[in-house]
C-alpha cells in the first residue's frame, strides 16, 4: 500500500449534516412539539409567547402612531379595538404576558437551583394561578363591551 | 423465539442515509419483520444482513451500558438496543442522533461531543450500593463506574443545542457537577470557571429534555441547576443529585 491512499481518504475531514430536530423552514431546532415532555413544552411555548411579546410591542407602537393623524383616525381604530375578535386578542395578549412571567418565576426558582427537583409540580402550581388570573382578566376584558 | 410467540408482523422502517460525498441526505424504506420482542436494533441489524449491507451504525453491548447504539426513533432520542419496534406504530422513523455531525448513516461524530467534558472528568465513582458489606483484603473500599454512559441522546435532546453548538451540553456539564461532588483531587474552582463560562450551566434554558432522554437516569438538568446554585452563591460545592 505504499505510496497509495486508501479510497475516500480524501473525504475523512469533510464534515457531515447536523440534524437539528423540529418544524420550521429552515428547521428550527428548539420548537419540536413531537414527544415533549412538559419541560420542553413549556420552554417552546416560553418562547413562541416571547416572540409573540415582542411583535405586540412593535405593534403597540404602530397602533400609538396613529394618534399622530388626528382624532378620526383614532376613533376608527377604537371602533374596531371594541370588536369581539380584538378583545379576543387581547385576550391572547393577557395569556402571553402571564404565561412568560409565571413561567420565567418558574425558570428563575428552578435555574437557580432553589427547587431545581420541583419543575413540573411548579408548573402545575403557576398555571393554575395563570389560569384563574387569565380567566378575570377575560370576564373583565369581554364585559366591558 | 417461542412456539407460544406470535408471529412476526412487517413495519415499514424508514432509515437516515448519507455517505460522505452525496449532494445530500434521504431515508430508504424497508419492509421488516417484528415480533413482540424484536428491538430496533434487531430490526436494523436485520436490514444489515438481509437488505443492505452498505447500512452504517453503531452498537456494541446490547444492553443499555455502552451507550454506543443512540438514534432518534420516531423523533425521540433512544439506545436502539433496548427500544422494542413492536409498539412503535407501523412505521418507523429512525434517525442518527440531532445537534452532532454525521459521519455515515446512522453514525454520528461522537469525539465533538466527548471533546466538550472537562478534561478532568472521571470515570470511576465512590460506590453508595454495599454500604454495608466489607470490601475484601486488599480492596479499601468498592468503587464503581459512573452512570454517565457518554451515549450523547442528551446533547440530541436538547433545545438549546439545537441553536448554539458553543454550549457545551447537557453531558459534560453533568460531568462537571459529578466531579465537584466527589472532586479526588481536582481543583473545584477551575471545574466553576468551566461551568460558569456563558457556553456552560448559564446557557441552559430549563426544559429538562435531558433528564427525559437520559437512559442512565443521570438527570442532567438537575445537575446543572446544583451547579448554577453553587456558582450563584459563589461556592465551591454543589447540591448533592441522587440519580433518578
Amino acid at each position: 500500500m505504499s505510496g497509495q491512499e486508501l479510497p475516500g481518504t480524501e473525504r475523512r475531514d469533510d464534515q457531515g449534516p447536523v440534524l437539528r430536530k423540529g418544524v420550521g423552514i429552515p428547521t428550527s431546532g428548539w420548537f419540536d412539539p413531537r414527544g415533549r415532555a412538559l419541560g420542553g413544552f413549556a420552554f417552546a411555548v416560553n418562547r413562541v409567547t416571547g416572540l409573540g411579546l415582542v411583535a405586540y410591542l412593535y405593534l403597540h407602537l404602530a397602533v400609538l402612531s396613529m394618534l399622530l393623524r388626528g382624532g378620526s383616525a383614532w376613533s376608527g381604530f377604537l371602533r374596531l379595538a371594541t370588536s369581539w375578535l380584538f378583545l379576543s386578542l387581547d385576550v391572547l395578549l393577557i395569556f402571553g404576558i402571564l404565561y412568560h412571567g409565571l413561567n420565567g418565576i418558574r425558570v428563575a426558582l428552578v435555574g437557580s437551583g432553589i427547587v431545581a427537583d420541583r419543575q413540573k409540580a411548579l408548573w402545575w402550581a403557576l398555571g393554575v394561578i395563570g389560569t384563574l388570573a387569565l380567566a378575570f382578566s377575560a370576564i373583565h376584558i369581554y364585559g366591558s363591551r | 423465539m417461542s412456539a407460544a410467540d406470535p408471529l412476526p408482523t412487517t413495519r415499514r422502517f424508514r432509515v437516515y442515509r448519507y455517505k460522505r460525498g452525496d449532494p445530500g441526505w434521504r431515508f430508504d424504506p424497508f419492509e421488516v419483520p417484528v415480533g413482540p420482542r424484536t428491538t430496533v436494533l434487531d430490526a436494523l441489524r436485520w436490514i444489515q444482513l438481509h437488505r443492505d449491507r452498505t447500512l452504517a451504525l453503531r452498537h456494541s453491548c446490547f444492553h443499555a451500558s455502552c451507550g454506543t447504539c443512540g438514534m432518534q426513533v420516531n423523533g425521540r432520542e433512544a439506545l436502539a438496543c433496548v427500544t422494542l419496534a413492536d409498539p412503535l406504530g407501523s412505521t418507523i422513523t429512525v434517525e442518527p442522533l440531532a445537534n452532532i455531525p454525521v459521519l455515515t448513516d446512522l453514525v454520528v461524530d461522537m469525539g465533538q461531543v466527548f471533546a466538550r467534558f472537562p478534561d478532568e472528568i472521571g470515570t470511576v465513582r465512590m460506590s453508595e450500593k454495599p454500604s454495608r458489606a466489607s470490601p475484601p483484603d486488599g480492596i479499601d473500599t468498592y468503587e464503581r463506574f459512573e452512570d454517565c454512559i457518554e451515549c450523547g441522546l442528551c446533547l440530541s435532546a436538547c433545545p438549546v443545542s439545537a441553536t448554539s453548538d458553543a454550549y457545551v451540553g447537557p453531558a459534560a456539564l453533568a460531568a462537571a457537577q459529578r466531579l465537584l461532588e466527589e472532586p479526588r483531587g481536582v481543583d473545584p474552582e477551575r471545574i466553576l470557571d468551566w461551568a460558569g463560562d456563558p457556553a456552560g450551566a448559564w446557557r441552559c434554558h430549563v426544559a429538562f429534555e435531558c433528564t427525559e432522554a437520559c437512559p442512565s437516569n443521570v438527570r442532567p438538568a438537575e445537575r446543572i441547576m446544583a451547579l448554577r446554585g453553587a456558582l450563584a452563591a459563589g461556592r465551591r460545592t454543589v447540591a448533592t443529585v441522587t440519580p433518578g
